[in-house]
């Protein structure tokens, strides 16, 4: 059937709309929860006013991202029984299990320390009240950990035995579906990821006030943290890439063979830089390749073979009957550039970056600045330029976006690249969508939730620059002055409460 | 017992924990348009339920990956059959959630109220569908031999189902009117409770009829236990809201949501989503459940973890025990 008119269709766009939306939110999440502990701890332990400040700046903007977050995954938690009931019958009883776990252990944790987070600024002991922001940050960790794991069983399916007798697949061994290599490396990647993309988010917003020169001494310490972090998580993003890839190649060739638009085998095989192709007729008419590089990639030397696409679809139709096994591989070539791209771009501009604010290493004494001033830019013995400051401050500033980007593109990439298996080798995407729901009822759906959540981004940035641009909140007597006692200090029963909505 | 029976049991626990703390938010929101005199009252309103109504919900995703973990096909039958209203739940969740953290990120007016007809709408609607969805999975729908529902939206809207989600609208009201009476200082406090009393009146009159009703179209000898309890609770909680005792009032309020979402259960029992078609295409705690390997570790889990969630949600409400008025609104705070 064209692909257009089938019934996953609708399905795959719905799912892949409001997923794509939802992890937009997620990763910044993940890392803004555990930078905002990060500096509360500081405050707790050195009571610089800086780092208060920067708590309640990151904080804010924090909880602003965490509420759209929380609300577009209560979608994710039905979507499959609404549109995809089919697969939840096949799967429920090994896919279940992970996402009980993360309702039970990690969104229970989440929601009830924000709000004590949010609320307890004056009714927790200071120290308490630390712990509570470190408690939203494991459980957004935990949570990420379970529907990894999840999404892994998908990706490469272990662990189940197929029940013949009620046509589904069943847990055999849960403590494998957590600790497959799959989970452990598609963790690892997404954990520092987000980590990139949270410091993105802050390098993006101190530099654009270090720019104008304001707040300059809580968004100098920002800018630093943010670097570090990105310039970690950046790091640790390619390092786990390529373990990834590496399992990848093993478990799903199709995919890794389609991001190269690699249509036949090769050994040694080329990475691919640049590559217009024919589809139908399985061949590249241009292609930009780095000789023996991609078999590198995938085993670690320069002259392994790395199966092609045509050679892989051939394998898998005497595996698994007549069929076209293929991805659309311009989307899963591009996506996988794009995800590679953007991802690598932002990690190179906080290498500059940390090279170019270095504090003393190589520094001349006279350019060194204090914690009140805007650090020069330093590219060798001299400052750069205004024009050029200014220049690398806007990259800073658009650098938020990179990752955000890169992440989206790497879900598009891993979710079509296992096409057209919505299981791997178990069962097809189109098997899997739910009989009998209407075309209509999912035009429906899927046109409200892209208009709702169209209007809500809306909403949300305009609210993320008006908190940005407003900068650190000065501190108030009682923001210095915490109580001692669970349930505030009794002293004065009408004071004003330190939050409230 | 064995252990889709135990887990049958433990998704209604869900279920109760959920309509139990999530009824009273619900009723908060509802009340913001009828109980609050103007903004600051509103905001107080809120305020009773900012730290906790994210927590409550949750027991919403977790009664849903449960189900989901436990009972494959009832989770499967029931989302993709009772499509539309649960799409305007989840509607309703998203925007009621971004309203409450939302609305005091700007101080203009029009934000606000904006934010507030969002709250007041986007409770009260689950808080009708809920129980209409509760009804439909009580009284059986028309479910074929695949286990899929075939029946239409119109199918869901029968009278039975639609008393339903007037009882869950008018008991969540109240449970929040009580709430409010408990959780608040100065004038409002005093008029949360005389509201109580009059949509006590009106709940307890509705959730007999519903009651009665399903006890006489599916009741049994425990379901009858189940009843009494719900129409006792119901009517103690009358009392005690009436004499002041606004401590016990809430308890009673919870009792009584207790009781008889525990009596919808107990009627279902051992279908769980029984098919008006055919009895052979009921779903039932056998045919929906997942392999006893699956329940064992969910099983594990929950024993586990189900008491420290208790534990941890629990302090919190005595972390935020005192009681909220205007005065604690700072003027500049917005």
């Amino acid at each position: 059937m064209d692909l257009a008119l089938a019934p996953e269709t609708l399905a795959r766009w719905q799912f892949g709309i409001t997923t794509v939306y939802h992890f937009l939110f997620v990763p910044l999440t993940i890392s803004l929860a555990a930078l905002t502990a990060g500096l509360q701890t500081a405050w707790v332990r050195t009571e610089k006013e800086k780092y208060l400040r920067a708590t309640k700046f990151w904080g804010k903007l924090f909880l602003i991202n965490i509420a759209m977050g929380v609300v577009t995954g209560i979608v994710q938690e039905f979507q499959f029984g609404m549109n995809w009931s089919d697969y939840s019958r096949f799967v429920g009883d090994v896919f279940g299990a992970p996402l009980a776990f993360e309702a039970l252990i990690a969104f229970f944790f989440e929601s009830t320390f924000i709000g004590l987070w949010i609320f307890g600024w004056d009714k927790l002991p200071r120290k308490i009240h630390l712990a509570c922001i470190w408690m939203v940050a494991f459980g957004t960790l935990v949570s990420a950990y379970f529907i990894l794991a999840a999404n892994s069983w998908m990706q490469h399916p272990v662990g189940y035995r197929i029940n013949e007798e009620k046509g589904r697949a069943e847990l055999t061994d849960f403590w494998l579906v957590l600790t497959q290599n799959t989970t452990l490396s598609q963790v690892f990647h997404t954990f520092s990821a987000a980590f990139l993309t949270g410091g993105a988010f802050m390098v993006g917003i101190a530099a654009y006030h270090l720019m104008r020169r304001k707040h300059i001494s809580v968004m100098r310490t920002s800018l630093r943290l943010g670097l570090v972090t990105m310039a970690v998580g950046g790091l640790l993003t390619a390092i786990s890439g390529d373990v990834l890839g590496k399992v990848m190649y093993e478990q799903q060739p199709m995919k890794m063979a389609a991001a190269e638009a690699l249509w036949d085998t090769e050994s040694p095989a080329p990475f691919s830089v640049f590559a217009y192709g024919d589809v139908d007729k399985g061949h590249n008419k241009v292609a930009l390749e780095i000789p023996g590089l991609l078999s590198f990639l995938a085993h670690g030397d320069f002259d392994s073979p790395v199966p092609g696409i045509n050679d892989t679809n051939e394998a898998l139709q005497k595996q698994f009957g007549p069929g076209d096994y293929r991805p659309v591989v311009p989307v899963a070539y591009w996506s996988f550039r794009w995800m590679i791209g953007f991802g690598m771009a932002s990690f190179s501009i906080a290498l500059l970056g940390l090279w170019l604010t270095r504090r003393k290493f190589l520094l001349p004494a006279a350019l060194r600045t204090g914690e009140d001033e805007v650090p020069h830019l330093v590219l060798l013995k001299k400052p750069l330029g205004a024009k050029l400051t200014r220049m690398y401050w806007l990259l800073g500033l658009w650098t938020m976006a990179f990752p955000l980007i890169a992440n989206s593109w790497g879900w598009l990439f891993t979710e079509m690249g296992r096409q057209p298996w919505v299981v791997y080798g178990l069962m097809q995407t189109r098997h899997a969508v739910s009989p009998g729901v209407s075309q209509a009822e999912v035009i429906t759906s899927m046109s409200i939730f892209t208009l709702l959540y169209a209007a809500l981004a809306v909403i949300e940035v305009k609210l993320l620059a008006k908190y940005v641009k407003a900068g650190p909140p000065e501190l108030t007597e009682a923001d210095l002055a915490p109580p001692k006692k669970i349930g505030g200090d009794l002293r004065d029963a009408d004071k004003p409460m330190a939050f409230s909505y | 017992m064995e252990l889709h029976t135990l887990w049958f049991v433990l998704i209604a626990v869900l279920w109760i924990g959920y309509f139990f703390l999530e009824g009273f938010d619900f009723g908060i929101g509802i009340l913001t348009r009828l109980l609050a005199r103007d903004r600051a009252e509103k905001r107080v309103l809120i305020n009773t339920i900012g730290p906790v109504w994210d927590g409550n919900e949750v027991w919403l995703l977790t009664a849903g990956g449960a189900t989901f973990a436990a009972f494959p096909e009832w989770y499967a039958t029931l989302f993709s059959g009772f499509y539309v209203p649960l799409l305007a739940i989840l509607i309703c969740l998203i925007i009621r959630g971004v309203a409450f953290e939302y609305r005091s990120k700007r101080p203009e007016e029009r934000w606000q109220r904006n934010w507030d007809a969002a709250i007041f709408w986007t409770s009260l609607v689950p808080a009708f569908l809920w129980g209409v969805a509760f009804g439909n999975i009580v009284r059986g729908v028309k479910i074929d031999s695949d286990f899929e529902y075939v029946g239409g939206l119109g199918d869901l809207l029968n009278p039975y189902a639609l008393l339903g989600g007037l009882v869950t609208l008018t008991l969540f009201t109240f449970h929040g009117a009580v709430f409010a009476a408990l959780k608040t200082v100065g004038d409002i406090r005093g008029r949360a409770r005389r509201l109580a009393q009059r949509v006590g009146l009106v709940t307890a009159v509705l959730a007999l009829a519903f009651l009665l009703w399903t006890q006489a179209d599916k009741g049994d000898g425990t379901s009858l236990v189940a009843l009494v309890a719900a129409a006792a609770a119901l009517v103690a909680a009358l009392v005690a809201n009436r004499a002041g005792r606004e401590g016990w009032a809430f308890t009673l309020s919870g009792v009584t949501i207790v009781a008889a979402v525990a009596m919808l259960f107990l009627t279902l029992f051992p279908n769980v989503m029984p098919s008006t078609l055919n009895a052979d295409w009921s779903l039932t705690v056998t045919n929906a459940s997942s392999s006893p390997y699956t329940l064992k570790i969910m099983t594990w889990l929950s024993v586990i973890a189900l008491p420290v969630v208790l534990l941890y949600q629990g302090w919190t409400y005595w972390v935020f025990r005192k009681r909220i008025g205007t005065q604690h609104l700072a003027d500049s705070a917005h």
